[in-house]
């Protein structure tokens, strides 16, 4: 309702995943701190992954924004393919 | 304190982002809600992939993801069967043949629901009992998570608890249930991504499902099981003395399986609110099956690191101990460096800890506890933060812990959304002011969340003696649902059903459940609050067992009941109980659909997959 839930999520992945990647570069080099994850620089590359997520929910929150409230696109719906393919078969497109 | 338990800036930082985001969700919907429909049932709107989630993650709460990797711990795979057997079916049934029912009457609340079905009484006494176990629900959440996060951290009990019900007072009060809702799946997504990694480092470490089968044999037969009994599901269910769980599997399939499960599943009006939110008749339909989906895989992430945490490496005793510091005076301080030496020594041996579970300490003594045969009690409970601690650096811990954190909260907010919905509309409404504006009803939407988290907290002062959150949930919900799934299913299922058949069987019910608790001991228990105190008639090897059985008695007590009454009372006439009950209520118009999007074959497929999960698992 009125706020697409993709944007706070994407939002708030592509922020903690980049923190995570930006300390996880950082602190690359430290071994002691990464023996307890077996010597995996887990907080680089599941920061990546987190990052990857943020952004295509971000992405995708932004598409659904664009088209207005309630109206979806006739593909979407059975009624609306129903419709569209009467349409179709009745001549009743503009151009046809 | 030590490395393990002290965080650095970036493990604050993420929790910070995380509040900043929980409450600007909270701060951006707030001009949404203008009527009371928009705060308690987020206007009817809510697509049902966002709803399937939410449907979930409200579910998941500090009992799933503690609790589940303490049953993990505590009884190997079969923790599964909360899932595969106790959820699933359930989940299908409640998205299939009851959604029509409570989507279909325009019903604000289950609650309501029974009274448009039934009458008024039946619906006050869902509705106080409901709102009683909500609160409860939302306590035991709220002290769960400040006793962690003492341990753990140590913070302060009080505090963390005060901050945390402060932020859920905040998002509900400003966007109501679809604040709730936002915030479940935003929570939904951190437990994912912040449990995946621990499972991927734990496996690794203790050598992949093979590894974890071989080690935890060893911890099997030093318990007296078979070498695969933590391993394999359903093989020693044939009796309560094969298996961790201590029941066979009639009990478990018709007491966890049939009564809880579709007790909670069906009646609890937690999660059916957010298949109600849905924007429409086939979205509430599909909500429980799109959660059934995530659910059925949740095994994976938050049972496994529970049975890792049993396996894992004895090394990490001195942080273990160093933790628990923070329970005690500081004054103790001194004595945890001695302890810690001992403790690395200990911690291999069943006498001081198992795997990375440290033993429950007595609070008075400072001493592990034990049972009454003796043997060290392991805090279960602790399994997965010490996962946690173990495997994640930080940057990586903070988000591990943002997501337990998040579990807790939301856990909070769905019990104190559903408080406010049923006080209002159920009680407030009902009983003490009708008639009044929308405007007034909101406004008193909004004081209920405020008293509600209040109320909240002081449950979360009354705390229990399991050693284990799951069991507690179990026993309450025994008592309160077990008995309204069989009121329900009579009521949407056979049109005979009378008001006073219904009444008559929930107060029955519930008596039958407190008369069975209170007649019945578990092996190893002191009479008191875990039954038995009318007098032990009968033993049963584990609580679960006692608990499970506890709901098949109160089931089957207020099944036959309401029957009866029903039999001896007047029903009402077809006409009012059209679209209330299954043979009067036409069937959803679904021929222009194509057949792999109607829920029948959504269900169908999560079925299936479910057979094959507990196949693999046998």
């Amino acid at each position: 309702m009125g706020l697409d839930i993709r944007l706070p999520i994407g939002g708030m992945f592509a922020t903690v995943g980049l923190m995570l990647v930006v300390y996880g570069a950082a602190t690359g080099g430290d071994a002691a701190l990464y023996e307890r994850a077996l010597g995996v620089n887990i907080n680089l590359w599941w920061g990546i992954a987190m990052l990857a997520f943020g952004l295509v929910m971000l992405a995708l929150g932004r598409r659904g924004a664009k088209s207005p409230e309630g109206v979806r696109p006739a593909e979407d719906t059975p009624e609306g393919r129903a419709t569209e393919e009467r349409e179709h078969r009745e001549g009743l497109e503009r151009g046809h | 304190m030590t490395r393990a338990t002290s965080l650095v800036w970036i493990d604050y930082a993420v929790m910070v982002v995380y509040f900043v985001f929980v409450l600007g969700i909270g701060f951006a919907l707030k001009r949404y809600m203008r009527t009371s429909t928009d705060f308690f049932l987020s206007g009817r709107s809510i697509p049902a992939w966002i709803t399937g989630l939410a449907f979930i993650s409200a579910n998941l709460g500090a009992q799933e993801v503690i609790g589940m990797g303490a049953s993990g711990a505590k009884y190997g795979i079969a923790t599964s069967h909360f899932y595969w057997v106790g959820a699933i079916p359930a989940m299908i049934f409640v998205g299939i043949f009851m959604m029509p029912f409570y989507y279909g009457s325009r019903a604000r609340s289950v609650p309501e629901y029974l009274k448009l079905r039934f009458d008024e009484k039946t619906r006050g006494l869902n509705a106080v009992s409901f709102a009683v176990m909500t609160v409860f629900s939302s306590g035991i959440s709220m002290y769960a998570m400040g006793k962690l996060f003492n341990l753990l951290l140590g913070w302060d009990f009080n505090f963390s608890m005060i901050v945390s019900a402060l932020i859920v007072l905040g998002y509900i009060f400003l966007g109501g249930l679809t604040s709730a809702i936002y915030n479940e799946v935003l929570q939904f997504f951190l437990i994912v991504f912040g449990f995946a990694p621990l499972v991927f480092l734990g496996l690794r470490d203790v050598g992949g499902w093979d590894g974890l089968k071989a080690k935890l044999a060893v911890v099997s037969t030093a318990n007296g099981y078979a070498p695969t009994a933590l391993t394999e599901s359903w093989r020693f269910m044939d009796a309560p003395a094969h298996n961790p769980i201590g029941v066979e599997w009639f009990g478990l399939v018709m007491g966890l399986g049939f009564v809880l499960s579709f007790g909670y599943w069906c009646t609890d009006f937690l999660v059916v609110q957010r298949a109600m939110a849905a924007d429409s008749m086939a979205a509430a339909r599909k909500t429980p099956l799109i959660a059934a989906v995530p659910k059925m895989f949740f095994p994976f992430l938050v049972i496994l690191p529970g049975m890792i945490a049993l396996a894992a490496g004895s090394q990490a005793a001195a942080p273990i101990r160093a933790a628990q510091a923070g329970q005690r005076a500081e004054a103790r301080q001194e004595g945890t460096q001695a302890r810690a030496g001992e403790a690395n020594d200990a911690a291999s041996t069943n006498t001081v800890g198992r795997g990375i579970i440290p033993p429950k300490i007595n609070e008075e003594t400072g001493q592990p506890a034990r049972d009454s045969r003796g043997n060290v009690v392991l805090d279960y409970d602790l399994a997965t933060p010490m996962m946690l601690v173990h495997y994640f650096p930080s940057g990586m811990l903070g988000l591990g812990l943002t997501a337990l954190l998040a579990s807790f909260m939301s856990g909070m907010a769905g019990n104190v959304t559903a408080f406010n919905t049923v006080w209002t509309y159920d009680i407030y409404q009902s009983y003490i002011k009708r008639g009044a504006t929308d405007e007034h009803y909101l406004w008193m939407g909004r004081a209920a969340t405020v008293f509600g988290i209040a109320l909240s907290v002081a449950a979360a002062y009354v705390a229990a003696s399991f050693n284990n959150i799951m069991d507690l949930l179990q026993l309450v919900f025994a008592f309160v649902n077990a008995p309204l799934f069989a009121t329900f299913a009579l009521g949407m299922f056979w049109r005979r059903t009378t008001g006073h058949g219904a009444f008559t069987g929930l107060v029955a019910g519930t008596l039958a459940a407190a008369l069975h608790h209170g007649l019945t001991l578990s092996q190893g228990a002191v009479a008191g609050i875990k039954g038995g105190f009318l007098g032990v008639a009968k033993t049963y090897p584990s609580e679960l067992g006692q608990t499970f059985w506890t709901a098949i008695c109160a089931f089957t007590t207020c099944f036959v009941v309401s029957i009866v009454v029903s039999m001896l009372t007047r029903p009402r006439p077809d006409a009012e109980l059209r679209g209330l009950v299954y043979s009067l209520t036409p069937k959803p118009e679904e021929a222009h659909v194509e057949w792999y999007k109607r829920p029948a074959a959504l269900a169908i497929a999560v079925l299936v997959l479910t057979v094959i999960l507990n196949i693999i698992f046998f």
